[in-house]
């Protein structure tokens, strides 16, 4: 009994369309089978003839890999029917030996940037990011960037200012407005080799290339048993901006975090933005790196050291402190600084942690904090449900329970698409006082 | 299908004016289809035994699109397709062992037994996969010609992808970046009549595939795909533009697959009539056979020794995937992200 789909654990063996005795050539329709789907015509696999008919027609519930007949071969005769029944079982599947299953890796602990002394210099994230993709262009030939208004119009937030110019149209290329066709192209060309950035003028475009992005950049190193790999880099502006409504105003950190197969970084200062996206660049695995519009114009020191990369995967202490602890990432982090001041004037002593890499994630500068603190407050833009809160939440359970003084706080966007109007935009987003209130309830003060 | 008949008949006009050319050609086009053809049927034959589970789709009647394409290409060139695959994968001279392997989930598999039926690949033979999502291929090899062109190493990307992919978006958002920066690639449209369970008649408003590509610009041509000579021909012209620089081209195969669309597909949106047609009248593998014997470029006991060959091979790469041990378990965790 043939197995003909998926699902199919027996069938019903409905006609039998030759006899004992006759002949049969390979791809000869011998029977006809009912499975839980639908009638299949089945076919001899060989010539022969058929010897004898194992299972009669009308049977029901004939297993899987049961003999239903014995082929002759050219040359034997029914004499060899007595053992025909055992030739006729096909050979089994391997015994499975009894192993415990495996256990997810732990990933090895990344070490942090050393800490920088030295010279800086005054830039925006914007001049940040331009540097950063500059600079390894300059020192690698297969990275090209790609995407909407990349190269004449000089970015549609002027983050490629100036990159044509210097890298010319071979490696500075405009795309046609067409997320899924040039994500798509942009994965095809890193499977061969190259080291596309590919820049949405916002996550909330590559929604329309998202089946790009999991389904081809994500999984295709694993599927292809590690021979086929993916070094690309998605950017662009991800979370609210400022009165653009719903459909331009998203996070989608948790969405890509979610998925292995890759890296998501999202960066909060402008030295971070630029030694973060270098490091992106040069990791041979595909990486969602999620910038903030908002952030592009605020100016932070950068190190003006020749060579500047912070680790992906590692999360940085902005602000030490005892009493309680602050996550944050991408523009979030600003807002947490600002109620680590505020509550530090009331007596509470925060510590903030930007997170930088969402995936993988440095559980051990959190759980470490928190083991030192007690109290967890994690705050995004995106929504509550399933989000990076919700996943700090499951941390704490796992791995710092037993260090816990109150339950973890999240402090998220509101559970509606973004409204358009100033005071619900206001009410939907988290403003630095819903992180002073939450860091005060979890540590039991009003 | 006027156009497709003519080409059979210069495909058959030149035989006789090129002596010489032909034995080995016609014998390895022969092989290489029977090859297919054999293995598929051994893969129909593991799956009906729960050797192969999950989906299984066989490339049985089709054999003389990626056999015919296959004999233009240069190492360089690339392939890409979607996820009726083994044919590709075998005419890319693959190891039926290792696609065999593959298809039962076993340790010696291309992908080491991850990826499954739909999805194998070898940077060593060009083969960039094996794809799942219907259409999605189509910007891969799209985006493959674009690394060709950035290289400037003169490669073509042949991107392959079916009548039932032709409608998906991504296909046109694709044809437009091919046409705009005139990239080295090749579609070739299996035209098999039937995406899944819907004739191209009942999903398409207009069913000269060839001709999906003339809003861009892009030249199509329609080609019997159950001629190996007809598709080889078409074949090395086409690669022959491309390779001058003439940007993208559309090769419409009119094609058919005489299996379901999957193994627990009984096909019963068409008729009985009409495969037993198409497998007496257009099979690839017997019209090569008469062309051979009737040319008289080999007897029959030649082709009954390559039968043979192909039979062996099959049974030895059936003989090598059952023995193969399943993956270590230790590989779930494995592949993931490339270490760094």
């Amino acid at each position: 009994m043939p197995a003909l789909s998926p699902t199919m654990t027996d069938g019903t063996l409905a006609k039998w369309l030759k006899t004992e005795g006759e002949a049969v050539a390979a791809g000869d329709v011998i029977a006809e089978i009912e499975t839980d789907k639908a009638t299949m015509e089945i076919e001899a696999a060989d010539e022969g003839v058929l010897g004898k008919i194992l299972v009669p027609e009308g049977t029901e519930n004939v297993a899987v890999n049961t003999p239903i007949a014995v082929l002759l071969e050219e040359g034997e005769d029914a004499g060899a029917l007595s053992n025909g029944a055992a030739a006729a079982a096909p050979s089994a599947a391997p015994v499975v030996e009894a192993v415990s299953a495996p256990v997810a890796p732990v990933a090895a602990t990344i070490p942090a940037e050393a800490v920088y002394a030295g010279p800086t210099t005054r830039l925006s994230v914007r001049e940040a990011l331009r540097d950063a993709m500059a600079e390894e262009m300059r020192r690698d030939d297969d990275v090209f960037l790609m995407g909407e208004e990349v190269a004449q119009y000089q970015g549609a937030y002027k983050v490629s200012q100036g990159l044509l110019e210097e890298f010319g149209e071979r490696r500075v290329i405009d795309t046609p407005i067409t997320e899924h066709g040039f994500t798509g192209l942009g994965v095809g060309a890193a499977f061969a080799g190259l080291k596309p950035i590919i820049e949405f003028m916002t996550f909330n475009f590559a929604m329309q290339a998202i089946d790009q992005i999991i389904n081809s950049a994500a999984k295709t190193h694993y599927m292809s048993g590690g021979q086929l790999t993916c070094q690309a880099v998605f950017r662009g502006p991800n979370g609210a901006a400022s009165r653009v409504g719903a459909q331009h105003s998203q996070c989608y950190a948790s969405w890509y975090a979610h998925c292995p197969g890759m890296k998501v970084v999202t960066p909060y200062s402008a030295a971070d933005a630029k030694g973060l996206l270098k490091a992106a660049i040069r990791d041979p695995n595909p990486v969602i790196f999620l910038e903030n519009e908002l952030l592009y114009g605020q100016s932070f020191d950068v190190p003006t050291e020749e060579d500047h990369v912070v680790p992906l995967g590692k999360a940085k202490i902005l602000r030490e402190g005892g009493d309680v602890t602050i996550v944050a990432f991408s523009i979030m982090v600003g807002r947490a600084l600002e109620a680590a001041d505020a509550l530090a004037g009331e007596g509470i002593n925060a510590e903030v942690i930007d997170l930088r890499t969402l995936r993988p994630l440095d559980t051990e500068t959190i759980v470490n904090s928190v083991k030192k603190t007690n109290r967890l407050v994690a705050v995004e833009e995106g929504w509550p449900f399933a989000g990076i809160g919700s996943e700090m939440a499951a941390l704490m359970m796992e791995q710092a329970f037993d260090w816990l003084d109150a339950p973890v706080a999240r402090v998220t966007g509101a559970d509606v698409p973004m409204p358009y109007a100033a005071n619900l935009e206001r009410l939907a987003l988290p403003q630095t006082q819903n992180i002073i209130d939450a860091a005060k309830a979890v540590s039991y003060r009003s | 299908m006027a156009k497709s008949s003519s080409k059979t008949k210069s495909a058959a006009k030149s035989r006789s004016r090129k002596p010489g050319l032909e034995r080995d050609e016609l014998l390895n086009f022969y092989k290489d289809m029977l090859l297919i053809r054999r293995f598929e049927e051994k893969a129909g034959q593991m799956y009906g035994m729960g050797l192969i589970g999950g989906f299984c789709h066989l490339y049985i009647g089709q054999e003389a699109v990626v056999v015919g394409m296959q004999a233009g290409l240069s190492d360089k060139d690339t392939v890409i397709t979607t996820y009726r695959d083994h044919g590709h994968m075998l005419a890319c001279g693959m190891d039926p062992r290792g696609v065999m392997a593959e298809l039962m989930g076993r340790r010696g598999g291309y992908s080491k037994g991850k990826g499954g039926s739909m999805h194998m690949f070898s940077t060593e033979k060009n083969f960039f996969g094996g794809h799942g999502i219907v259409g999605a291929n189509v910007p891969l090899g799209t985006g493959i010609a674009f690394s060709h062109m950035y290289r400037g190493n003169g490669a073509v990307s042949l991107t392959y992808f079916g009548d039932g992919a032709v409608n998906q978006g991504q296909v046109y958002e694709s044809f437009n970046m091919a046409a705009l920066w005139r990239l080295p690639v090749i579609y070739v449209i299996e035209n098999n009549r039937y995406g899944m369970g819907t004739s191209i008649e009942r999903a398409s408003a207009n069913t000269d595939l060839y001709m999906r590509g003339s809003a861009y610009g892009i030249p199509g041509e329609t080609v019997d795909g159950m001629d190996v000579m007809a598709v080889r021909e078409a074949g090395a012209k086409a690669l022959a533009q491309v390779r001058a620089g003439k940007g993208p081209l559309i090769l419409e195969m009119q094609t058919y697959r005489y299996r379901g669309h999957s193994m627990s597909d009984p096909a019963k949106y068409r008729s009985k009539e009409e495969v037993l047609k198409m497998r007496t009248e257009k099979d690839p593998i017997e019209t090569q056979r008469k062309l051979i014997l009737d040319g008289d470029h080999a007897g029959e006991a030649d082709l009954k020794e390559i039968d043979r060959e192909v039979k062996l091979l099959v049974t030895e790469a059936a003989e090598y995937a059952q023995h193969s041990p399943e993956p270590d378990v230790a590989e779930l965790y494995t592949d993931v992200l490339v270490e760094v």
